[in-house]
């Protein structure tokens, strides 16, 4: 332990502490800027520095580690004048856009010049404002990057997906795909980690609120549906506690924005444990009875994840199940079994799907996602844009009563609830594969496998089958391993065991972004450290309490398939609700542009 | 496989029968092979004189090497003839002929072709009477220009290697740490720190493995006397990195040169081969057990991978940007190793230390500042060139008595020292001894060692404006103070040099300066702002005359409005 | 750098050469497994290429089993690493400190009016790139030029022009 003066107070602390760490500690706020808590310690910025007694120099609180008997100031007028100084230079290289600027209100550059009392900069000069990169999915304008590299280090250490990083050098560095190029010509998986961590406007989801307006605009049946892990996040944009539950207000306010029918992209997560369980069945039984077939099998409800593995490793393509996300298959649900039973034409009808993830935006547009010519779903809102839309439309959030998701598309599980989290649909889809194989319930407290529970990079679980019931004999005495993992980064080290040769599982689960869909790239921006667990805990909550907690045990997905589908993984199924990838390469500057269609018109 | 040296025996055999060959003939001649003279064609010079030493029939007792630099490259191309210590300068083919003809074969000096000096209006044939000889005190210089800087056996024969021997085998690393610590050396990169307290932590600081790093990355405009030390000595770099890696207990060594400097990259490739051959890198060295090799990794144009921690990123493969210290990298180096990074000055130095000992060294120089430093001097002064001087030796001295003061009658104005992060010197200061403490005083800095002369034509303003200029360009970018700072500070510069200059420019100016100084991540934008900040405390007046009269005394301003003049982004992003 | 003549691309793209490629493919095996040889590997690669095209760039990716952005974010650091291809020769007029107040500044006006290039171009007809150093290391001899290897002292508007003159009309090779 060190102890250190900071103002004439005394701070004892581990001596691995910052001075910025330190002084938290005994009340006192330093301003910063490029700082983020397990993102990036970047010192870029210098916004945090402070005086050190003995040092040559203002030193970077963020940065600079205590020293025992060390004296600091904060607050001094050098401090003061050297940070108003820096955030004048940041102004005089910054697109100042407040007032149409979409973070405007939530942006940290807005709010440090507010807590300095600066606003205006006195130095004019060159300031290059390159022309907005508008990709399907995220909106990248670097003339509102301050250059603190969060992003870069969302990207590469946090995602490995290596998109993003410093250009050039000095006043021309940029922060870009390689050459400066555009993020749709690029292996961006639009996981939109960066998005989150942007301190400012210059990442940030491309937006679809207008489209959405229009169409609500329009006339046209607008159908919505809502994805499992919104209703424990979408209280944050209105200052509730993260994992506050609000299902029931948010069900509430997609009514109040007019949609037209308001549904739960949880009924589709129940069938997709239908189609995905007995489409892993399918192939353990090939490959135990001799048949070919390839294992283990990955999930493919990530977006994000898929567009990974498209460009890393293209040639494991087959180990991806074929079933489309569960919002896809709503989507395709909604414009032909609802369409014909509403009686409206497909393509006069709109489906929106609000989800915690950007890389959704590119997913809708991909030509795989699409039935008969028409897109199965017209736009996707992340948690934040529905948030800007519910206080545009002046819905007073927290003062909603609670509704309902409408039927037949709006009934769910708990298992249904916990595909928001990492580790959910592994478990939700061994809750009912262990069930259809034995007849008997999952074998685990509350139904949570442990194993696969929270945050680790890479989980495991190994689930033995002792007895069987008559039809999967075939299964008996075997093992089950399984594995988990959310983040890119987490998902290289389990295909690079692929790779090698040396995977011992026969079902992986992997999401896109650390922790899952509730740390998805459209979430609310929080500063609680403790935003995961919270959300992680309001998810398991909502899942716990409800009656049916398996997916077969939806009443309506059985209904589904006697009145409309017919068999899972059979005919009808396959059309809606299954597809394919496409293998690009590393860089997909020349593959990925016919892979794009032309926007539908939202009208 | 070439002879194996274990011993110094060994060296004394090899340095006998260098000297004995030597002997045989009756002149020799040290033709300069310097980057200058290379620039002024001394490959004509040498082949001419090998060409008419044969036709004379006088092949055989003339033997003719190739050096580096002698310091005078002002005048090169340059050449020394022995015995006599004979000095040629501003050599062509025609004037060899004369020479041999007349000295080698006639053995009659050619005094109008030797050395002239200005001052004295008349030639100095001999070197040893010539004032830029005369007054120099070479250490780190001491085998350039005096010998082949190719050859390993005349390295040898001026004593080479003995160093590395005796502190292989008879010191232990602690005590090559010792003598250094005595002999009070002091960086000569830039920072001036002291050598022997880095060896020191490096050395006590525990790793798996260590690394030592030479910087020759040499990126001051207007620096070339690292240059001129890879170039014509390069054999004490590798034996100062020997001894370095010695003392500290590395066993990897890399020597990061600037990829603009083709030729010191060849001949520094040249000496490590020839080192490894001998057995003076590799395992086993000496005999003493110790394993040790040295490797060469090329920049790529950017001045700012000479500091250090950027350096170390550069040859890590990564941008060039620096990173906050502490860690040092004695702590957390290379590949995360505990690293010691030394200046090619600096380590040239070590093997004379080692050799003589510390207290040797420690007899030149001032209280504080020890030993000699060596000095480029370029701009407005008759001898530009390099010079090495005990330390404390005032500027006076060294521009007006070495180097022969400011050509064609012009007026002294200025001295910038320490390039793009020094200050300048005027008149009424050029008595005080420059050494470390006292420049600092005056708000200039002795920095890697480079003198810009300025003459009376020059506008301070627009001084300050070009070494903002190449700041500007040269920052990595890593730092807003410093990526902003400095591109803020040129343009107001350049509005005041354009003639648009505003009342309260300067006040602007001092305040970024201020900031800039205090908040930059890395060194060069902590010193970014030395240049503007002295030549308003020297020039303040100028600095208001452009403002508020329009008037550059020096005749240099508003001559080119349109701002083609200062092409923006010169090195930028070359295309 | 080798100016390599480089023959149409194995898929149409312009400047590509499959040989070439090869012999880097060699190089990157060499390196492959060395911490930190991008910057090694990158300088081989243009000295065989002449400069480093992102085609290139992402083949040295995926060799050293780094990211594209990363590369070319080493590459686009470093001035000595060209993304197009360069001139036949390389004019540097060096505008280090004794260059600049011996006259530099005059040199790159000189060259501007004479090639209709700007600093980092090449002349449409390939035959001269003009670069700017900061300093050669040849300060003595201020102002100095160089061009490809060779270093020209004490250069003035009248003796740039002559020197041009004998490159373009080819009495200096490469
Ligand atoms: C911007 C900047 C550029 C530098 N360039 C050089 C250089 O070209 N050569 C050098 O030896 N040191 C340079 N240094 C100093 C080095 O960081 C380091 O202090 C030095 O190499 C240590 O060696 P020394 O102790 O032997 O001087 C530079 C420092 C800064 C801040
Ligand atoms: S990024 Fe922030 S400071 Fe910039 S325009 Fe947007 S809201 Fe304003
Ligand atoms: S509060 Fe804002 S919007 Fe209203 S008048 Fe004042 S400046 Fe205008
Ligand atoms: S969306 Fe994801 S992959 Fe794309 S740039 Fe952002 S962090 Fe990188
Ligand atoms: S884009 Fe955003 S996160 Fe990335 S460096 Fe710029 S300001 Fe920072
Ligand atoms: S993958 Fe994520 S966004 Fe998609 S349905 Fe599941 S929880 Fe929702
Ligand atoms: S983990 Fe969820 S939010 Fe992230 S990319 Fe996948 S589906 Fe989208
Ligand atoms: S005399 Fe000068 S030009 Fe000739 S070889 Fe020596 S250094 Fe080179
Ligand atoms: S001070 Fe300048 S050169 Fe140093 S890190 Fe900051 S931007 Fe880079
Ligand atoms: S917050 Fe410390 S440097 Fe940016
Ligand atoms: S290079 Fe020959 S005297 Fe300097
Ligand atoms: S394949 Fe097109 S440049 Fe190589
Ligand atoms: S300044 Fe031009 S060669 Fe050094």
């Amino acid at each position: 332990m060190a102890e250190i003066t900071i103002n004439g107070l005394k701070a004892t602390v581990p001596d691995d502490a910052t001075i910025l760490e330190a002084a938290k500690t005994v009340g006192i706020h330093i301003p910063t800027l490029c700082n983020m808590a397990d993102v990036s310690s970047f010192g870029s910025c210098r916004i945090c520095v402070v005086e050190v007694e003995g040092a040559k120099t203002l030193q970077v609180s963020c940065l600079t580690k205590v020293r025992d008997g060390m004296v600091v100031k904060t607050n001094t007028g050098k401090v003061r004048k050297a940070r108003r100084v820096l955030y004048e230079l940041l102004l005089s290289d910054h697109d100042q856009e407040c007032l149409t600027c979409s973070r405007s209100g939530s942006c940290e550059l807005q709010a440090l010049g507010e807590t300095l009392g600066v606003s205006e900069t006195r130095f004019k000069g060159e300031h290059d404002s390159p022309p907005e990169d508008v990709s399907v999915a995220i909106t990248r304008d670097m003339g509102k990057c301050i250059l603190c590299r969060r992003c870069v280090a969302a990207c590469n250490e946090i995602q490995n997906t290596g998109v993003l990083n410093a250009q050039n050098r000095g006043f021309d560095t940029v922060i870009a795909p390689a050459m400066e190029g555009k993020l749709g010509d690029a292996s961006c998986v639009f996981c939109g980690q960066c998005t989150v961590v942007c301190p400012t406007g210059a990442l940030r989801e491309t937006d679809a609120t207008k489209k959405v307006w229009e169409m609500l605009d329009s006339g046209k049946r607008t159908v919505v549906q809502v994805a499992p892990a919104i209703r424990v996040a979408i209280g944050e944009e209105f200052g509730m506690e993260p994992g506050s539950q609000v299902t029931g207000k948010l069900a509430a306010a997609l009514k109040a924005l007019g949609f037209d029918d308001v549904f739960d992209t949880n009924f589709a997560a129940d069938l997709t444990i239908i189609e995905e369980g007995t489409e892993f069945l399918g192939r353990v039984k090939a490959a135990l009875t001799g048949g070919e077939a390839t294992l283990p099998m990955v999930t493919s409800c990530s977006p994000g994840w898929i567009k990974f593995i498209e460009h890393h490793y293209p040639d494991r393509l087959k180990h991806i199940s074929t079933c489309k996300s569960p919002h896809m298959m709503m989507g395709a649900l909604v414009k032909s079994f609802y369409a014909e039973k509403i009686g409206v034409k497909p393509e006069d009808m709109r489906v929106v799907s609000v989800m915690p993830c950007t890389a959704k935006k590119f997913e809708i547009n991909r030509h795989e996602m699409m039935n008969n010519g028409v897109p199965n779903v017209d736009a996707v809102l992340t948690t934040r844009e529905l948030g800007r839309m519910i206080r545009e439309a002046g819905i007073d959030f927290c003062a909603l009563p609670d509704a309902e998701f409408e039927n037949p598309l709006g009934m769910s599980t708990g298992a249904a609830d916990i595909f928001g989290v990492t580790g959910g649909v592994m478990e939700a889809a061994l809750r009912t594969v262990f069930e259809l194989v034995t007849g008997k319930e999952l074998p685990f407290d509350k139904l949570h496998v442990t194993p696969i529970v929270g945050f680790e990079q890479v989980k495991e679980a190994a689930i033995t089958i002792e007895d069987t019931l008559p039809a999967y004999a075939f299964l008996k005495g075997v093992t089950v391993k399984v594995a988990v993992t959310s983040g890119t980064a987490g998902a290289t080290m389990l295909m690079d065991q692929l790779e090698k040769g040396e995977s011992p599982y026969h079902f992986i689960e992997v999401m896109g972004c650390p922790g899952g869909c509730i740390m998805g790239g459209g979430q609310p921006r929080s500063k609680d450290p403790d935003v995961k667990q919270k959300r992680l805990k309001g998810l398991y909550t909502e899942d716990e309490g409800k009656v049916l907690r398996k997916s077969h045990e939806n009443p309506y997905i059985t209904k589904l398939y006697e009145e409309y589908l017919g068999e899972p993984n059979g005919h009808k199924a396959h059309e809606l609700l299954h597809t394919h990838y496409t293998p690009r390469g590393m860089e997909n500057r020349l593959a990925d542009k016919e892979m794009v269609r032309k926007e539908v018109s939202p009208a | 496989m070439a002879e194996q040296i274990k011993t110094f025996k060994q060296l004394e055999d090899i340095k006998k029968a260098y000297l004995a060959a030597q002997e045989k003939y009756d002149y020799i001649v040290y033709v300069c092979g310097g980057a200058g003279c290379v620039a002024a064609k001394c490959d004509v010079i040498r082949k001419t004189l090998i060409d008419e030493t044969q036709k004379a029939g006088i092949g055989d007792t003339v033997s003719v090497v190739q050096t580096g630099c002698m310091g005078t490259c002002a005048v090169g191309p340059v050449m020394l003839v022995t015995p006599g210590n004979i000095f040629y300068t501003e050599l062509t083919a025609d004037k060899v002929k004369k020479i041999v003809t007349g000295h080698l074969a006639g053995g009659k000096v050619v005094e109008e072709y030797t050395y002239y000096d200005a001052a004295l209006d008349k030639h100095v044939p001999k070197m040893d009477d010539i004032d830029f000889f005369k007054k120099q005190v070479k250490i780190a210089l001491r085998n350039c220009g005096a010998m082949a800087y190719n050859d390993i056996a005349a390295y040898i024969a001026r004593d080479g290697y003995q160093a590395a021997c005796k502190a292989l085998t008879e010191l232990s690393p602690q005590k090559v740490v010792d003598e250094v610590m005595a002999s009070g050396l002091r960086g000569r990169g830039g920072a001036g720190f002291p050598t022997g307290i880095k060896w020191q932590a490096a050395h006590d600081s525990k790793g798996d493995r260590k690394y030592m790093v030479c910087n020759a990355d040499e990126g001051d405009p207007g620096a070339f006397m690292d240059r001129a030390i890879l170039d014509g000595d390069p054999h004490s770099v590798v034996e100062g990195m020997l001894l370095g890696g010695y003392a500290i207990g590395a066993d990897t060594g890399y020597i990061y040169i600037r990829a603009e400097y083709p030729v010191a990259v060849e001949r520094i490739g040249d000496a490590i081969d020839q080192a490894r051959a001998h057995g003076l890198l590799g395992k086993d060295i000496f005999g003493s057990g110790f394993d040790y090799d040295l490797e060469i990794r090329i920049g790529a144009g950017v001045y700012v991978c000479g500091e250090e921690t950027a350096l170390m990123a550069s040859i890590e493969g990564n941008r060039g940007e620096p990173r906050q210290k502490p860690p040092l990298p004695f702590q957390k180096g290379l590949f995360g190793c505990p690293t010691n990074i030394n200046n090619v000055e600096t380590l040239a130095n070590i093997p004379a230390i080692v050799k003589n000992g510390g207290k040797w060294y420690a007899q030149y120089g001032t209280e504080k500042s020890k030993g000699t430093k060596v000095f480029a001097l370029a701009g407005d002064v008759v001898m530009t060139g390099i010079v090495e001087v005990p330390i404390g030796t005032p500027m006076r001295e060294i521009i007006f008595n070495i180097c022969g003061g400011v050509p064609d009658g012009k007026k002294f104005k200025a001295v910038q020292s320490g390039g793009p992060s020094g200050g300048v010197i005027t008149d009424l200061d050029l008595d005080v001894p420059t050494d470390y403490q006292s420049l600092q005083q005056l708000g200039a800095i002795v920095g890697s060692g480079i003198l810009i002369v300025m003459n009376e034509d020059t506008c301070m303003v627009d001084s300050a404006r070009y070494f903002m200029e190449f700041i500007r360009e040269e920052s990595c970018g890593k730092c807003n103070a410093c990526r902003l700072g400095t591109k803020r500070m040129l343009e107001i510069l350049e509005r005041i040099v354009d003639g648009e200059g505003e009342e309260g420019d300067v006040e602007l100016l001092e305040e970024l300066c201020e900031v800039v100084a205090e908040t930059s991540l890395c060194g060069l934008g902590q010193t970014a702002p030395n240049a503007v900040m002295s030549t308003i405390r020297y020039f303040r007046d100028e600095y208001d005359e452009h403002i508020r009269d329009g008037i550059c005394r020096a005749g240099v301003c508003f001559t080119q409005r349109d701002k083609k003049a200062y092409p923006q982004r010169l090195r930028g992003r070359v295309l | 750098m080798d100016g390599k003549t480089v023959t149409a691309a194995k898929n149409g793209c312009e400047g590509c050469n499959q040989e070439a490629f090869d012999e880097i493919g060699n190089i990157i095996d060499l390196y492959k497994d060395k911490e930190g040889s991008l910057i090694q590997v990158l300088h081989r690669a243009q000295g065989i290429y002449g400069y480093l095209p992102l085609e290139l760039q992402s083949y040295i990716a995926d060799g050293l089993g780094l990211s594209l952005s990363e590369v070319s974010g080493v590459v686009t650091f470093y001035p000595f690493f060209k993304t197009k291809p360069q001139g036949k020769h390389t004019i540097s007029i060096c505008m280090g400190t004794a260059c600049y107040v011996r006259g530099g500044k005059k040199l790159v006006e000189t060259i501007r009016d004479l090639l209709g290039i700007e600093v980092g171009e090449t002349t449409e007809d390939g035959m001269f790139t003009f670069v700017v150093e900061r300093c050669i290391g040849a300060c003595g001899l201020a102002p100095a030029v160089m061009v490809d290897d060779t270093v020209y002292r004490q250069v003035d508007e009248e003796m740039l022009k002559a020197i041009i003159e004998k490159y373009r009309k080819g009495e200096v090779s490469a």
